[in-house]
């Protein structure tokens, strides 16, 4: 085992080590000073203590949907209904903030609370439809993301809609908002908030009789079954607290000093990138902090490499699809692998003859 | 005087990529037109040697040399361009084409662009007569018997001018009858000039047919024996490392209660199909039902009946005196009923979880291992560690995958969680199916303990000699039906069980099933 999760490790960062190797080959193409290019890319984020808690801002959504979806992805749910669940909590926390005026303190915990039932009541959508209907959770799943959005672009256009900006809601109010930890930066309570659920997201797969369940159903259904294990029960269980937490991460963020109002009218994408957190962190909750600032540390370098140099952001997108590719590539390195476990094998039946010898 | 070698495999090693060395350092010598054994426990390394022989696996080590040349075999193509040909265990037939478009099936020949449908028939009835399989080649495959099939693959591998043919436990699917007809058709090969590699744990058989024997052990060759001159006791010694009792003293019967009583059962597949007609029986504690028959004949449908996975049946079944119908599989398994399933990866494990995840599943929830919430990881551990040694699983530690233990040691670890949940009833579908002697053994051990200790046992086995040593009583299954029923095993012999598994005889009024 021991070999095998060194393996993993080393495979991830090789991988790694590919995509940015690549992306390097395409910025020395299009770019008249690649070196500079490549040093924001990578130094970027550490330059300034602002740029450092950027990363650190960014990872905060990450985390949360990346850890639903680990939860989702480990009952072998696989489905994208964190992106609206996510969306949902948003708009949620936004409609407590702006029409319930509650009080300071009170406000945002209500909110989020609330933002993150609508996220379970969301992904139990699609749970549902495959309970009652067999329908494949990833199409129906894809399909209610618009519905998400497109309902909640309506909700805001004909509720809480400023006539003064035009398409976003009117400012949240002060005693709704998530305080900046730092000053001069939009680091919020949220990253503690993040993660503890990531390592509660733990603690319920790996130490819990519910967890088992699941983990046991997503690695293989039927023996699930055999077992007396209810299906049913783990497809909801693991659907509604995958949203429960994507809506509770879209909550955050809004009220989160990075918006001052409702103002998302198309996906953010967070359930997308969720899928690459639970990829790198092999559906493990615990990792999905560690995924968040790599994916996070990039993008934000991207960005920055993007103001400070002629190459464009996007450059980020192929270094994220390489790693992903590589990781999920079964056979990435299995020769090496292969040399690996065979002399650690010849090694183990040498000690076994002079034992007996 | 030595005959001439066809083929050596010198000093092969193979360890797979789970760290599993399957064959240490294995030689294995062929001469021309015989029938070679190649014996070993699962796990001995005999499919792994087959395999770097066909081309699947590559050797870490060792060389092969055919016909003096050394080679290097690529692939499975490569292996049949250089005339070796093998019959899989699991057929590699496709069941809606005929025999004949089976048999040519990668090779066909041409008319144009075309296939030569008219031409594929005239040469697979051709090599059919040739080696006398008396064979109707325009039937489709999905219609024939498991012993044709067989031979389907067999004339597959000849008609693509295979001179060495690798036999995966032909017999195992087989009825007795259709058994001895394969060693007429073997025995004709080998007067061709054929050599065949026969893969077996079935001493009787390979007394019976072989020529040579090789003998594998834990991935090291014991060494090649001429048949004749080798006992099937010193086969078995060398084959397992000890004297192996795979006949059992068992002791008298005391039954207790009826705890599973069904009447009336009828079961249709998804497909409509009626797989169990109208069955009635009662079972006692104390006693072991065996259920013998060819596979497909409603044992699966039955099995998964009463165990409560499937809930689409008409006629009653009581466990313990309580309706099952509305009970759920857990509701079942509340009961005290333990199920060992037929396919152990598909429903027996989570092959990519480790040993102490597969070792709970069933009792996970009771209140030694588990509070209201989590779990008490320690107790497992200990517990896992436990039944590791008590049923003698060969790993490395409780956290290694399941998936890369070998046949037996899994169906061990199954076994383990199993048993170790105190069962009342226990269903065992087919519970020692390709897995090796010593487990064998362990396993009919315990379940004659179980028996003896008050439990009942369903049996489903495709192995009569399991049926025969273990069966109190014996039911041999028919079309959905009981052809018929002994009470008295002991008076049954292996070819009257044949025909009533072809059902070519039935019992017209079948006695002994229900108690009164």
């Amino acid at each position: 085992m021991s070999s095998t999760r060194k393996f993993e490790v080393l495979r991830t960062v090789v991988a790694i080590l590919i995509a940015l190797l690549i992306s390097f080959g395409v910025i020395f193409l299009v770019s008249d000073d690649p070196l500079n290019a490549i040093s924001w890319l990578l130094t970027g984020p550490l330059k300034s203590q602002r740029n450092f808690f950027n990363v650190v801002e960014s990872m905060i959504p990450l985390i949360f949907t990346g850890t639903g979806v680990c939860i989702m992805f480990s009952a072998n749910q696989i489905n994208l209904a964190s992106e609206g669940a996510f969306h949902i909590g948003g708009l949620v926390s936004a409609v407590v903030a702006l029409k319930l005026a509650l009080p300071a303190g009170i406000s945002p915990v209500v909110a989020i609370l609330l933002s993150a039932c609508a996220g379970a009541l969301f992904t139990a959508i699609p749970a549902i439809l495959k309970i009652k209907t067999s329908a494949d959770e990833l199409v129906s799943s894809l399909m209610i993301n618009y519905l998400a959005l497109y309902f909640s672009t309506f909700i805001m256009k004909y509720f809480l809609q400023d006539p003064a900006v035009g398409s976003a809601s009117y400012p949240i109010p002060e005693a709704s908002t998530l305080p900046t930890l730092i000053a001069r930066t939009r680091v919020h309570p949220g990253i503690f908030v993040a993660l503890a659920v990531a390592v509660l997201g733990y603690v319920f797969l790996y130490k819990t009789k519910i967890g088992y369940q699941l983990r046991l159903t997503g690695e293989n259904q039927q023996f699930a079954e055999y077992s007396g294990i209810s299906i049913v029960k783990v497809i909801l269980i693991s659907q509604l607290l995958g949203g429960f937490i994507a809506g509770m991460g879209g909550g955050i963020e809004l009220l989160s000093p990075i918006y001052d109002r409702f103002s998302w009218t198309s996906l953010l994408g967070y359930g997308w990138d969720a899928i690459i957190i639970c990829t790198l962190a092999k559906k493990n909750p615990l990792y999905t902090p560690l995924s968040a600032f790599f994916l996070a540390y990039l993008r934000t370098g991207a960005s920055i490499m993007a103001r400070y140099s002629d190459v464009s952001l996007e450059i980020v997108q192929i270094i994220q699809g390489v790693v992903i590719l590589f990781i999920v590539a079964q056979q990435f390195l299995s020769r090496y692998k292969h040399k690996m476990i065979a002399r650690e094998a010849k090694a183990a039946l040498k000690e076994e003859e002079e034992e007996v010898g | 005087m030595e005959k001439q070698a066809v083929l050596q495999m010198l000093n092969i090693m193979k360890i797979y990529s789970n760290g599993v060395v399957a064959n240490e350092d294995v030689t294995l010598e062929l001469q021309k037109g015989e029938i070679h054994a190649l014996l070993g426990e699962n796990g001995a390394g005999k499919s792994t040697l087959m395999k770097v022989l066909f081309g699947i696996e590559t050797p870490d080590q060792g060389k092969i040399i055919l016909n003096g040349r050394e080679v290097t075999i690529k692939s499975p193509q490569d292996a049949i361009s250089k005339g070796i040909g093998m019959v899989h265990q699991h057929f590699m037939l496709v069941p809606s084409l005929t025999v004949a478009e089976n048999i040519i099936l990668g090779v066909e020949p041409k008319k144009g662009l075309f296939i030569d449908f008219n031409k594929a028939v005239a040469e697979a009835e051709a090599i059919s007569k040739t080696y006398n399989f008396d064979i109707d080649v325009t039937a489709k495959v999905e219609e024939i018997p498991v012993g044709i099939k067989q031979k389907v693959e067999i004339l597959k591998a000849l008609y693509r001018g295979a001179d060495i043919l690798i036999l995966d436990e032909p017999t195992a699917v087989l009825t007795p009858q259709e058994t001895s007809e394969l060693f007429v058709q073997l025995k004709k090969l080998r007067e061709n000039g054929h050599t065949i590699i026969f893969i077996s744990h079935k001493l009787d058989e390979i007394k019976e047919i072989c020529d040579r024997a090789t003998i594998m052990r834990n991935g090291r060759s014991m060494g090649t024996y001429s048949v004749s001159e080798i006992s099937t006791d010193d086969m078995s010694r060398l084959m397992v490392g000890r004297e192996v009792a795979l006949t059992f003293e068992k002791s008298p019967q005391h039954l207790t209660d009826v705890v599973m009583r069904v009447r009336d059962l009828t079961v249709h597949n998804s497909q409509g199909i009626l797989k169990v007609d109208n069955l009635s029986f009662d079972l006692k504690g104390g006693e072991i039902l065996g259920i013998a028959g060819v596979e497909g004949n409603g044992q699966t449908e039955l099995i998964d009946t009463l165990n409560g996975i499937n809930k689409k049946y008409r006629g009653t079944i009581e466990i313990k005196g309580s309706d099952a119908r509305p009970l759920s599989i857990k509701g079942i398994r509340d009961l005290k009923l333990a199920h060992i399933p037929e396919d152990r990866m598909a429903s027996g494990c989570a092959g990519t979880l480790s040993i102490l995840e597969n070792m709970f599943s069933n009792q996970y929830d009771q209140p030694e291992y588990s509070g209201r919430v989590l779990l008490k990881r320690k107790v497992l551990s200990r517990r896992c560690d436990e039944l590791i040694r008590e049923y003698r699983v060969k790993c490395k530690s409780s956290r290694q995958q399941v998936g890369m233990l070998s046949g037996g040691n899994i169906q061990k670890v199954i076994v383990a969680r199993e048993f170790s949940n105190q069962p009342d009833i226990i269903i065992a579908n087919q519970p020692t199916r390709g897995i090796d002697v010593g487990a064998t053994e362990f396993i009919r051990r315990r379940l004659l303990e179980f028996r003896d200790a008050g439990c009942a046992i369903i049996l489903v086995s495709a192995d009569l000699n399991e049926i025969f040593a273990l069966s109190d009583r014996l039911a041999v299954m028919y079309k959905g039906k009981f052809a018929g029923l002994f009470t008295d095993v002991s008076s049954v012999t292996e070819e009257e069980l044949g025909r009533y598994m072809l059902g070519l005889k039935h019992a017209e009024k079948l006695e002994g099933a229900i108690y009164e």
